[in-house]
């Protein structure tokens, strides 16, 4: 490890989409760092570019994505990466668990078989020292009578159990650095919070850094140490956890706040945010939030605003909260 | 990782093993199961095995030589002296004909599928995961033999080149090779587009070793399925290309060209000259039910 330390290091990170019919910027200068052992959580809406700033620290965007900026993981620059430097570095130095165990993993061969291709395949070891490897990664993730379950296809698990396979596959060659990709959003509640506490206590046993993609405020609350509010492609506020949601700066993270339940009174109207997000496949002027932003002035509408640090360990894009901090506390606390 | 584990269990071969696995099948096991409590299957099955056996077989259990005649022994009825089944046209032994015919006849409808499943197979899947363009290339072509009618294919690329069990072998692997194709490349499609693929790649795999455990793995079931229903196809469609002269040349036995020569008699005797066609009949309908058998024992979902 490099004397900073980085897991991962994104710097001024661009995608575009390009088609023959539009270019869509789906991610517009991200920057973030991510220490060994942090958790990083990003949370936005649907289309914000979330899942794929995370799809390009591992490139496994389609070839018409164009990516542009700095990205290190381990203090390699992933972009320069060639093929066979990618492919050892999946699944090694850096894994991902997907957002719906349904479908990623594959239906013809059995949850050992799969958790030990990919032992095999880093390791170089043989078919039974994978699947040991794999019943003990089955263990690892508390996957009750691991030994039945290593021979069983995927269709004979709960979702719960298979998300928990996806993991133990995830976490079987030791990674520095794990992307979650909704992990939690395709499983109820109860088996939701058991996984995350899991992936949590998975976490600190190993000491690897996560980048946990949600659109749930309490599942970000839970698991993370900072927090990401991503919008139109960009990087809007962000901040150590307990600090971004107690006293949130930027309009939108406010309104996403104010939009969850969180024990108000029965017949009080929970606050949307009006609008919806823009298209990305226009150019944006100014803040791209500023057309669904209530305090949003001429200044929000013709430039964009620049990052500033109102606190410590804070950023924020706003051109209202250098007026605002302290001010607009009518935003209910979080957690 | 073993570290993070209290009881590391001694592997594989540990005792709690034995209590835990007799409601767990494995993939093959299932299948077999499934199999052995299908008796229609396991019927046809039989009738396959024993067409095949006669096949192979055929020199040692054949009672007389299938090209020889007897100008006095012609169109005669079944159970006519020691000629079991009767005899032909030219007086040859109908027993031994059928026995040998089955050769021709595995060999027509078994070989044409397995080299169009190979080919049409392996263009199917590099059409499905590349996609576009070669993808278009590949499936419009494909289309442009899709156009005729399989019968009619088989006899104009048959009748351009020419009589004869090459032939014929090539005209039926070109006949079959489009919907082979097209069957791979749509599963390859559905399959390409799903998360595991995308987890294949997330932990390290390249383009070979994905497409070669994932996809194929995912496809060939479905592929294989199609290719059994194909054989009774290819097997009537080469006893078609006999009947029609532009198959396998006399006096070599072969159902087809037997019921196409055997036609002229069928007033004097009629039943002697039904027997190729009861024997194709017999051979395509075993495959397709075990065809159909297959299908619901593979299928992994049920």
């Amino acid at each position: 490890m490099t004397d900073n330390a980085y897991v991962a290091r994104v710097e001024n990170l661009e995608v575009k989409f390009v088609s023959r019919e539009s270019t869509t910027k789906a991610v517009n200068g991200v920057s973030f760092t991510l220490k060994e052992g942090e958790v990083l959580s990003i949370i936005g809406e649907s289309g914000s570019g979330k899942s794929v700033s995370m799809r390009a620290l591992m490139r496994l965007l389609p070839s018409k994505a164009k990516i542009g900026g700095e990205v290190e993981v381990n203090g390699k620059d992933v972009l320069k990466m060639s093929g066979r430097e990618l492919t050892r570095m999946r699944g090694k130095e850096v894994s991902m668990i997907f957002q719906e165990p349904m479908t990623a993993l594959d239906p013809v061969y059995t949850v050992g078989d799969q958790i030990a291709e990919t032992v095999m395949r880093h390791e170089g070891v043989s078919k039974e020292e994978g699947l040991k490897r794999a019943l003990e990664l089955l263990e690892f993730v508390r996957v009750p009578s691991a030994e039945r379950r290593l021979k069983a296809y995927p269709f004979e698990l709960s979702g719960g159990l298979r998300q928990r396979a996806m993991i133990a596959m995830a976490l079987s060659c030791r990674p520095s650095l794990l992307l979650a990709d909704e992990p939690t959003t395709a499983l109820d509640a109860t088996v939701q919070i058991q996984v995350l506490i899991l992936l949590r206590k998975l976490q600190k046993e190993m000491g690897m850094g996560v980048i946990f993609v949600t659109h749930d405020l309490g599942v970000a609350a839970q698991i993370a140490d900072k927090v990401a509010v991503m919008y139109a492609g960009r990087i809007v506020e962000m901040g150590p956890v307990r600090d971004l949601l107690r006293n949130p700066l930027h309009p939108y993270t406010q309104g996403m706040l104010a939009s969850t339940v969180h024990g108000q009174d029965r017949n009080t109207d929970i606050e949307a945010i009006p609008g919806s997000p823009p298209d990305m496949r226009n150019e944006i002027r100014g803040c791209a939030f500023a057309p669904r932003c209530k305090h949003a002035t001429e200044l929000c509408r013709t430039t964009e605003p620049p990052e500033t640090s109102p606190g410590e360990g804070r950023a924020v894009r706003c051109h209202l909260v250098s007026g605002m901090t302290g001010a607009e506390q009518d935003a209910p606390a979080y957690a | 990782m073993s570290n993070a584990t209290t009881s590391v269990p001694s592997g594989l071969d540990a005792g709690g093993l034995d209590q835990l696995s007799p409601d767990v099948r494995s993939y093959w096991q299932m299948v077999g199961f499934r199999l052995r409590h299908d008796p229609v299957t396991l019927f046809f099955g039989a009738v396959i095995l024993f067409v095949i056996l006669a096949a192979i077989f055929a020199p040692l259990i054949a009672p007389k030589d299938p090209t020889l005649t007897s100008m006095i022994d012609r169109l005669k009825p079944i159970g006519y002296k020691d000629y079991l089944l009767g005899t032909d046209e030219l007086g040859r032994d109908m027993t031994s004909r059928l026995i040998w015919g089955a050769r021709s006849s595995l060999l027509m409808g078994l070989m044409p599928v397995v080299f169009a499943l190979l080919i049409g197979g392996a263009l199917g899947v590099i059409a499905g995961y590349v996609g576009g363009k070669t993808n278009m290339v590949i499936m419009r072509i494909m289309d442009v033999f899709y156009a005729f009618p399989s019968i009619l294919l088989a006899v104009a690329i048959s009748g351009a080149m020419g009589g004869g069990m090459l032939n014929g072998l090539i005209s039926l692997t070109i006949v079959f090779i489009p919907p082979m194709c097209r069957i791979a490349e749509t599963a390859t499609t559905q399959v390409r587009g799903l998360d595991f693929v995308e987890a294949a790649r997330a932990t390290g795999g390249g383009t070979g070793s994905i497409i070669v455990t994932h996809i194929l793995g995912n496809v060939l079931a479905p592929v294989f399925v199609y290719a059994s229903g194909m054989v009774s196809v290819s097997i009537l469609l080469a006893s078609g290309l006999s009947f029609l002269g532009l198959g396998v040349a006399p006096p070599t036995p072969d159902w087809g060209l037997m019921l196409s020569t055997l036609r002229q008699a069928i007033y004097m005797n009629p039943i002697v000259c039904a027997l190729p066609g009861v024997a194709i009949l017999i051979t395509s309908l075993s495959f397709n039910m075990v065809s159909d058998g297959l299908r619901q024992a593979m299928d992994v979902k049920l």
